[in-house]
C-alpha cells in the first residue's frame, strides 16, 4: 500500500512540474516571467541584471531598468534601500550589476498595469566601468581613401567643365 | 505594345535620383554633429563614412547623367520608389558601422522601417547604443515621415515642374498650398513647430519623471520624431515601458493624433477653421473607427482577465489600439504579452485598427481614413437606392475641407487601394505562416510591416528567416508608397525587357 501511494506521490509531483516545465522557482530570466507572468503573478522572485539608462528618481521610491541581457524589466524600489550611487548603463558605461528580491506582478495594480517586481532586497553583485573608445584606424582608412576618390570625382568634372 | 524606355528616360532618373542622394547625405551632418556634440569618436567616423559614400554616389549619378530635361509622370515615380530603396541602403551604412546589427540586412530592415516610419526593430543591445546611433534612427523617421521627395523638393529643388510628380509618387496626392514646394516647406513648418512645442513637454515631463536634463531633452526629441510621424522607435529597449510614466503616454498619445491628422486640416485648424475638425470625414470616421475596435479590444481583454481593475484595462488596451491605429508602435506592454496575455478578439481588434491607419496626406501608413469613409459613403447611397423608389435621385454627400459629392471615380479609387492593402496584408501573413507562425500571429505581424505600424507580437527579430525580412521591407515599403510607384517600377522593368 505504502509503495503505491509513494509511486501515486511521485506522478503527481512529476505531474505537476511537467505540467509548468520552464519555470525555474529560483531565479527566472526575463523572458520567462514574461512568458509565464500568470504563473510567476504575485510570488517572490529574484532577479538580476544590469541597471541601464538612468536611474529614476521619484519621491520615496526609485525606478531601476534591470536588463539581464534579453530583456529590460522595471523595478520598483524604496529608496531606502538604495544607499549608493549606481552606476547605469549606456554607450560609454557598463551599468552595475544587482540582485533584486521581491514580488512579481504580472499588471501592477499601482502602476497602471504594468508588468513589473517590488524589490524588497537588493544587493550589488558587480560594478559597471566607463567603456573607453578604441579609435577604428580600419574606418579612418577607408574615411580618407573615399575624400580621395571624392576629391578625384570633383578634378575630373572641373576638367570635363573646360 | 509596350514601348522599351530608352536611356535618356535613364539618364533623366538617375540624374534626379543624385540630387535627392546629395540631399540625404546633407541630413547625415545632423547626427554627426549629435555624435560630436556627445564626445562619441566612432559614431562620428561611420557618419562621415556615410556621408562620403552618398555624396560619392550622388554626385557620380549627376554627373555621368547630366540632363536639363523635366520628368514626366513614368520617371517622377521611379525616382520616387528608387530613392526610397537607395535611402534604406546608404541610410544602413552608419548602422552597420556600429555592430548593433547582425548583418547588413538586418540594418537594412531597420533602415527601411525607420523611412517608412514603421518602427519594427532587429537591433540588437539597443540600450548601449551610441546618441548619434539613436538619434540617426528617429531622425530618418522624422524624415520619413514628411517623405524624402518632400525634403528635396522643400530644400533642394528650385521649381521644377516633375515636383508634382515626385509628391504624388511619395503617396501625398493634396496639395494645401497652390504649388507643390511650398505644400512641403508648410508640411515642415507644421513639423518644425509641433517638434519645438513636443520636445519641451517630453523633455519637462522627464525632468519630472527623474532624468537628468540633457538626457531627458534628448529622450524627448527621439520620443517626438518617433510619435509625430507616427513610427514607433524608441531610444530604449522597452519601448514607453522605459518611462513608467502615465504623463508620458499622456503627450506621446496627443503627438500621436496629431500626426495622424491630414496636414491639409493642421493648415485649416491654423488658419483658425476650427469647424473643420468636426466636419471632415477623416475625423469623423476616425472617431467611429476607434470606438469600434476599441470595443473589440476591451471585451477581448475583459474576457481574458489580464487587468483586474477597468482603469487598467483601458489605460493598457486604449494605449495599444492607438499606437497601433494611428500606425505608430509605441508599446506599453511586452511583445510577448500579446500572444501570452491577450485573447485572440483583443488582438484582433488591434489588427483592424492597424489596418485602417490614420489621415490622407499624414505621416501614417495603411488603408486610410477618408478611403473608409468614402466605401462607407458608398454603401449607404447604395442602400438608400435599394430602399428609396426607383424614379429617385440619390446623391450622396461628403466633407473634406469642402463638399465633395461622392463620384463613381472617387469610390472605385479608394476600394481600388484598399483591395491592394488586404492582399499586401494577407500575402505576409501567408509567407509567415510558411515558416510555421500561427495565423493571427503571422497576420498581426504582416499588418503591422505593411500599414507601418510597428507593434510587433514577437516574430521580429534578429533570428526570424531571411526570407521573411525581405518580405517585410517590401511590404514597409510598397506600403509606404502606396503602391502606384511600386507598380512603375516594376512596369519599366518590364517594358525594358519586354517592350519594342
Amino acid at each position: 500500500m505504502k509503495k503505491i501511494i509513494l509511486t501515486a506521490s511521485l506522478l503527481i509531483l512529476f505531474g505537476l512540474m511537467g505540467l509548468v516545465p520552464a519555470i525555474s522557482a529560483q531565479a527566472p530570466t526575463s523572458s520567462e516571467l514574461i512568458k509565464y507572468a500568470k504563473q510567476y503573478d504575485s510570488r517572490i522572485i529574484t532577479y538580476s541584471g544590469e541597471i541601464i539608462g538612468e536611474v529614476l528618481r521619484q519621491g520615496e521610491f526609485v525606478w531601476l531598468n534591470i536588463n539581464d541581457g534579453e530583456n529590460a524589466l522595471g523595478v520598483w524600489v524604496d529608496a531606502g534601500l538604495v544607499k549608493e550611487v549606481f552606476l547605469a548603463g549606456s554607450y560609454k558605461t557598463r551599468g552595475d550589476r544587482i540582485e533584486i528580491t521581491g514580488v512579481f506582478n504580472r499588471a501592477c495594480a499601482q502602476h497602471g498595469g504594468e508588468l513589473d517586481i517590488h524589490a524588497q532586497s537588493l544587493r550589488k553583485i558587480g560594478s559597471g566601468r566607463i567603456v573607453k573608445e578604441k579609435l577604428n584606424v580600419d574606418k579612418i582608412n577607408l574615411s580618407f581613401i573615399l575624400l580621395g576618390a571624392l576629391l578625384l570625382v570633383w578634378i575630373l568634372t572641373l576638367f570635363k567643365h573646360k | 505594345m509596350i514601348l522599351k524606355p530608352h536611356l535618356e528616360d535613364v539618364k533623366i532618373i538617375g540624374f534626379y535620383l543624385g540630387k535627392i542622394i546629395l540631399g540625404l547625405a546633407f541630413t547625415m551632418l545632423a547626427p554627426l554633429l549629435v555624435s560630436l556634440c556627445f564626445g562619441e569618436t566612432n559614431p562620428a567616423l561611420d557618419f562621415l563614412l556615410g556621408i562620403e559614400i552618398s555624396v560619392l554616389l550622388g554626385l557620380l549619378l549627376i554627373k555621368i547623367c547630366q540632363t536639363d530635361k523635366d520628368l514626366n509622370w513614368m520617371q517622377g515615380m521611379i525616382v520616387v520608389s528608387l530613392s526610397w530603396v537607395v535611402a534604406m541602403i546608404l541610410g544602413a551604412i552608419p548602422l552597420f558601422l556600429s555592430d548593433h546589427w547582425k548583418s547588413f540586412l538586418d540594418a537594412c530592415f531597420e533602415a527601411m522601417s525607420g523611412f517608412a516610419t514603421t518602427g519594427l526593430v532587429l537591433v540588437q543591445d539597443l540600450d548601449h547604443l551610441s546618441h548619434a546611433h539613436n538619434f540617426w534612427r528617429h531622425f530618418i523617421m522624422f524624415l520619413g515621415g514628411q517623405g524624402i521627395v518632400v525634403i528635396a523638393l522643400s530644400f533642394f529643388v528650385r521649381g521644377f515642374s516633375g515636383a508634382f510628380k515626385m509628391y504624388v509618387g511619395e503617396a501625398r496626392d493634396e496639395k494645401i498650398m497652390p504649388n507643390v514646394i511650398n505644400t512641403s516647406r508648410f508640411i515642415w513648418l507644421v513639423s518644425i513647430v509641433y517638434l519645438v512645442l513636443g520636445t519641451l513637454a517630453l523633455g519637462l515631463a522627464g525632468i519630472f519623471n527623474g532624468m537628468k536634463p540633457v538626457s531627458a531633452f534628448f529622450h524627448g526629441a527621439c520620443i517626438f520624431m518617433a510619435a509625430f510621424d507616427t513610427g514607433g522607435f524608441s531610444p530604449q529597449s522597452q519601448s514607453i515601458l522605459y518611462y513608467h510614466s502615465f504623463v508620458y503616454e499622456i503627450i506621446t498619445m496627443i503627438i500621436i493624433v496629431l500626426g495622424a491628422f491630414n496636414f491639409k486640416l493642421h493648415y485649416h485648424l491654423w488658419m483658425g477653421n476650427r469647424k473643420e475638425l468636426v466636419k471632415n470625414i477623416e475625423t469623423r470616421t476616425f472617431f467611429a473607427t476607434v470606438i469600434a475596435t476599441f470595443v473589440l479590444v476591451a471585451v477581448g481583454l475583459a474576457q481574458a482577465g489580464v487587468y483586474p481593475a477597468a482603469l487598467t484595462l483601458f489605460r493598457k488596451g486604449f494605449y495599444q489600439l492607438i499606437s497601433g491605429h494611428t500606425g505608430t508602435g509605441f508599446q506599453t506592454i511586452y511583445a510577448a504579452q500579446f500572444v501570452r496575455d491577450w485573447n485572440p478578439l483583443a488582438l484582433s481588434g488591434i489588427i483592424i485598427a492597424m489596418a485602417l491607419g490614420g489621415a490622407v496626406c499624414s505621416t501614417t501608413g495603411a488603408i486610410k481614413m477618408l478611403r473608409i469613409g468614402i466605401i462607407f459613403k458608398a454603401f449607404k447611397e447604395d442602400l438608400k437606392r435599394i430602399i428609396m423608389p426607383e424614379r429617385a435621385i440619390v446623391i450622396e454627400k461628403f466633407h473634406h475641407i469642402r463638399e465633395v459629392f461622392l463620384e463613381d471615380k472617387l469610390v472605385r479609387g479608394a476600394l481600388m487601394i484598399t483591395l491592394a492593402y488586404i492582399i499586401l496584408y494577407g500575402a505576409g501573413a501567408l509567407v509567415g505562416m510558411f515558416y510555421g507562425y500561427p495565423f493571427l500571429e503571422a497576420l498581426f505581424e504582416s499588418t503591422s510591416a505593411a500599414a507601418n505600424v510597428g507593434l510587433s507580437c514577437g516574430i521580429t527579430n534578429a533570428d526570424m528567416p531571411v526570407v521573411l525580412k525581405i518580405t517585410y521591407i517590401l511590404q514597409m515599403w510598397a506600403g509606404r508608397l502606396e503602391f502606384m510607384s511600386v507598380f512603375t517600377i516594376l512596369g519599366f522593368l518590364i517594358a525594358r525587357m519586354e517592350g519594342k
